[in-house]
């Protein structure tokens, strides 16, 4: 072991230092560089592909309006998973009209847990931080940590009363709607 | 600044450290000869950041494993390039510890009072090495699969306890998760730990007992810093710009077939530094194998570890240069024969072209969209892989296809008795079929008794001398060959639609036509019947039972009723048949490149 009284051999070679400064650093950066690259990959990944899906038919709503839970059913690809016709969420749909609904994507514009409907009390409810909102979807409770309404989805009535849905998922905790 | 490093250093006391870790002596001045310690550190680091990287893609399981890596090779921005890194850089690490014993050899390094920092290195040795093993296992493809498979039977092997290692290194009675799960803790958790704590043990140990220089000293001492960092510096880029001209050339690293057990893999080896015990097994037949596999390697690992005591008598560091140069020696020409030996090999040529078939097909597959049961349950059903195997097994004993078994391998001509199925059902293949002369060949009907039935007869008796008659043939050919459907002759079957119609009516004729004996749509007695001749359907039903009255009846020579023995599945028969007929799955879009 060198005795650290002793001072280091005198060879302050600039030259040397700065090449082994350029070339030191040089090799140590190409493996956190190649692992960065790979890390950044979910950024370039779009995730709002999907086009309108089937949930259900009007002949399943009731005329009171009340909504009802139907999963989604669409192709989930997970990766290199690629699966097709399974539950990729849920939607509550409610009959507004003859011809006409109205789709609340069940995850809670905060902070994205599952909202339920609580059918005592005409509303929908979110277990984790308490978000009420009313039928509609609005903002119930001034007090709600939701900082917008329940998230409407882009739906329409097809042919013999098939109900389509555009299903999305929206930036959670912003006031506005925005999607992801 | 200053003030904030001041207070850094009264805590931490880091400028100590520096100094200590910068300023060593180094006797006799800095020399390229001392680089290889700190290169095999550097690239270490290079494997741990490279390594948890692939780690946040990797997947564990044994219908994840190869799909998550598939998808770092050919979907993961630049994965392609994390995993070649990781792939060559443990290439690298084998030369360079090669490269840094023979150093410590040579200079004697190992001698007192450095003995103890000698036999880490050489623990260090072989976990790395046991890197290497657990690594190539990782990615679940053919290759890894049973190379693995034979070096944990090889440790099953050992005397006494080995019957009890295996099922604790495969992680039970047979290969899957748990192998995977238990080889991923050993290669990302367990060893490198190892290594990490006894590399900190050896260069404590280096530093305790000062650089062995090489003798006689005739230069004034120099520091650590900056020479022979630089000297280190530029050592590891030499090594990087080689390893990185690899990962470039071949596009990351490879990726076989996923693993399947129940499928031959005659392209099986081990990673080109360990073929030298691959090669070592084959002198050593039956039950002087434990010799190969663990004796010769255990005594030379322990004459490795006595080289300090041997080091201590007067001839030991010429006994020790001498050991380790024979044993490298060995080792090379072992690797050399085994290289020799497949280059000469024509069926384990033939088993890599259809092993890399077979990877490159995997990717196509998996492009489409993996299924959760894992892209073997993809590669199983495939018309593609499975039709030649199929042919191999089933069909090769008797027929040909282009001349070869299928999967290309050449046959004795002596055991063709049927005809050979390429182009089974297109016009060229007719072409020749409704020929006197050639029907009598091999390729026809020249093996089977149909050689001398009614339709060799027809034929001779009807060979086409007219212009005309020429004519005739081509439209019956045009005509039966449409019965087929194939893909590829689609746009052709449309286009001469007016010779195929022509050719139909000629077929129809009862008393010339091929409806004198053959059953074709509403007309004909006799079978084979050619209605539907040579489609899909007509195939799988022929091949369900060529001795069905439809088909050959009694006449049938020989062919198997392969559906109704159940020797075959009916989803085996559609693999074969739509491989004949060409009909696999095909990409909408163009395979997507790795480098995108």
């Amino acid at each position: 072991m060198t005795d650290p009284h002793q001072s280091p051999p005198d060879r302050r070679n600039f030259v040397s230092k700065a090449a082994a400064v350029v070339v030191g650093g040089l090799v140590a950066v190409v493996a956190p560089v190649a692992g960065l690259v790979t890390f950044l990959d979910p950024l370039r990944r779009k995730s709002d592909t999907r086009g309108m899906v089937r949930v259900t038919s009007l002949t399943s709503l009731p005329d009171s309006g009340e909504p009802r839970k139907f999963p989604v059913l669409d192709t989930l690809v997970d990766a290199w998973n690629k699966t097709e016709n399974v539950p990729v969420g849920s939607v509550y749909v409610q009959k507004t009209g003859d011809n006409a609904v109205r789709v609340l994507s069940a995850v809670c514009p905060h902070l994205g847990c599952s909202v339920g409907f609580n059918a005592a009390n005409k509303g929908f409810y979110c277990p984790c931080h308490k978000s009420s909102f009313s039928l509609d979807g609005a903002i119930l409770d001034p007090k709600s940590p939701s900082p917008r309404a329940m998230d409407e989805l882009i739906a329409e009535v097809r042919g013999d009363g098939d109900v389509w849905v555009k299903f999305q998922s929206f930036r959670k905790g912003s006031p506005e709607k925005i999607p992801v | 600044m200053k003030n904030a490093l001041a207070w850094l250093d009264q805590r931490t006391g880091y400028k100590a450290l520096v100094h200590e870790a910068l300023f060593e002596n180094v006797p006799g001045g800095a020399r390229w000869r001392y680089v290889w310690g700190s290169t095999l550190t550097f690239f270490f680091s290079v494997q741990v950041i490279t390594g948890l990287f692939l780690w946040m893609s990797y997947s564990p399981s044994s219908q994840t494993a190869w799909e998550s890596v598939y998808f770092i090779q050919h979907h993961v921005w630049g994965g392609w390039f994390l995993r070649g890194l990781h792939h060559f850089v443990a290439q690298a690490m084998t030369v360079l510890l090669v490269l840094h014993l023979m150093q410590v050899i040579i200079d004697g390094a190992y001698k007192a009072p450095r003995e103890v920092n000698y036999w880490f290195g050489v623990l260090l040795l072989l976990l790395i090495l046991a890197l290497s093993l657990t690594g190539y296992l990782l990615p679940w493809d053919q290759n890894g699969y049973w190379a693995t498979a034979v070096s944990t039977n090889i440790v099953g092997m050992s005397p006494g306890i080995g019957p009890s290692l295996l099922p604790l290194a495969v992680g039970g009675a047979s290969y899957g998760h748990l192998t995977l799960t238990r080889f991923f803790a050993l290669h990302a958790g367990v060893i490198p730990g190892l290594i990490i704590v006894l590399i900190v043990g050896h260069v404590y140990l280096f530093r305790r007992h000062g650089l062995t220089p090489k003798q006689p000293v005739t230069r004034a001492d120099e520091g650590f810093w900056p020479e022979q960092v630089l000297r280190d510096a530029v050592a590891c880029l030499a090594v990087l710009l080689v390893v990185v001209f690899f990962v470039v050339r071949e596009h990351g690293a490879p990726l076989g077939a996923p693993a399947d057990p129940s499928e031959q893999f005659s392209a099986a080896r081990p990673e080109w530094y360990f073929l030298f015990l691959f090669q070592l097994l084959k002198y050593f037949p039956g039950n002087a194998e434990i010799i190969g596999a663990i004796v010769l390697p255990t005594l030379s690992l322990v004459v490795l570890v006595a080289i300090p005591i041997l080091g201590r008598w007067k001839l030991g560091h010429r006994f020790n240069l001498g050991f380790v140069g024979v044993m490298l020696f060995g080792i090379a020409l072992l690797s050399w024969q085994a290289v020799a030996a497949d280059r000469k090999d024509a069926e384990f040529q033939v088993a890599r072209v259809g092993a890399a078939r077979d990877a490159a097909r995997a990717v196509e597959l998996a492009n489409g969209g993996v299924p959760i049961t894992g892209a073997l349950s993809l590669v199983r059903d495939d018309a593609y892989t499975q039709g030649p195997r199929l042919f191999s097994r089933n069909c090769a004993s008797c027929h040909r296809y282009d001349g070869h078994d299928g999967l290309g391998n050449a046959l004795p001509t002596d055991s063709i008795s049927a005809s050979d199925l390429k182009g089974f059902g297109s016009r060229a293949w007719l072409t020749g079929f409704l020929n006197a002369d050639t029907i009598l060949t091999k390729r026809y009907w020249g093996g089977t008794e149909h050689a001398e039935g009614d339709m060799a007869m027809y034929l001779s008796d009807h060979i086409p001398e007219t212009e005309q008659a020429r004519a005739t043939r081509e439209n019956v050919v045009m005509a039966l060959s449409s019965r087929a459907t194939l893909p590829s002759q689609a746009a052709l079957d449309a286009r001469d639609s007016v010779r195929i119609a022509a050719g139909i009516q000629f077929m129809r004729d009862t008393k010339a036509g091929c409806a004198e004996c053959h059953v074709f749509q509403d007309v004909g007695t006799d079978s084979p019947e050619l209605t539907a001749w040579g489609s899909r359907q007509w195939m799988i039903d022929f091949v369900s039972d060529p001795a069905h009255p439809r088909f050959f009846g009694r006449d049938n020579d020989r062919m198997p009723s392969f559906a109704k023995e159940k020797s075959l599945s009916d989803r085996e028969i559609a693999l074969v048949v739509d491989w004949i007929r060409g009909e696999w799955y095909r990409p909408k879009v163009a395979t997507p490149s790795p480098a995108r």
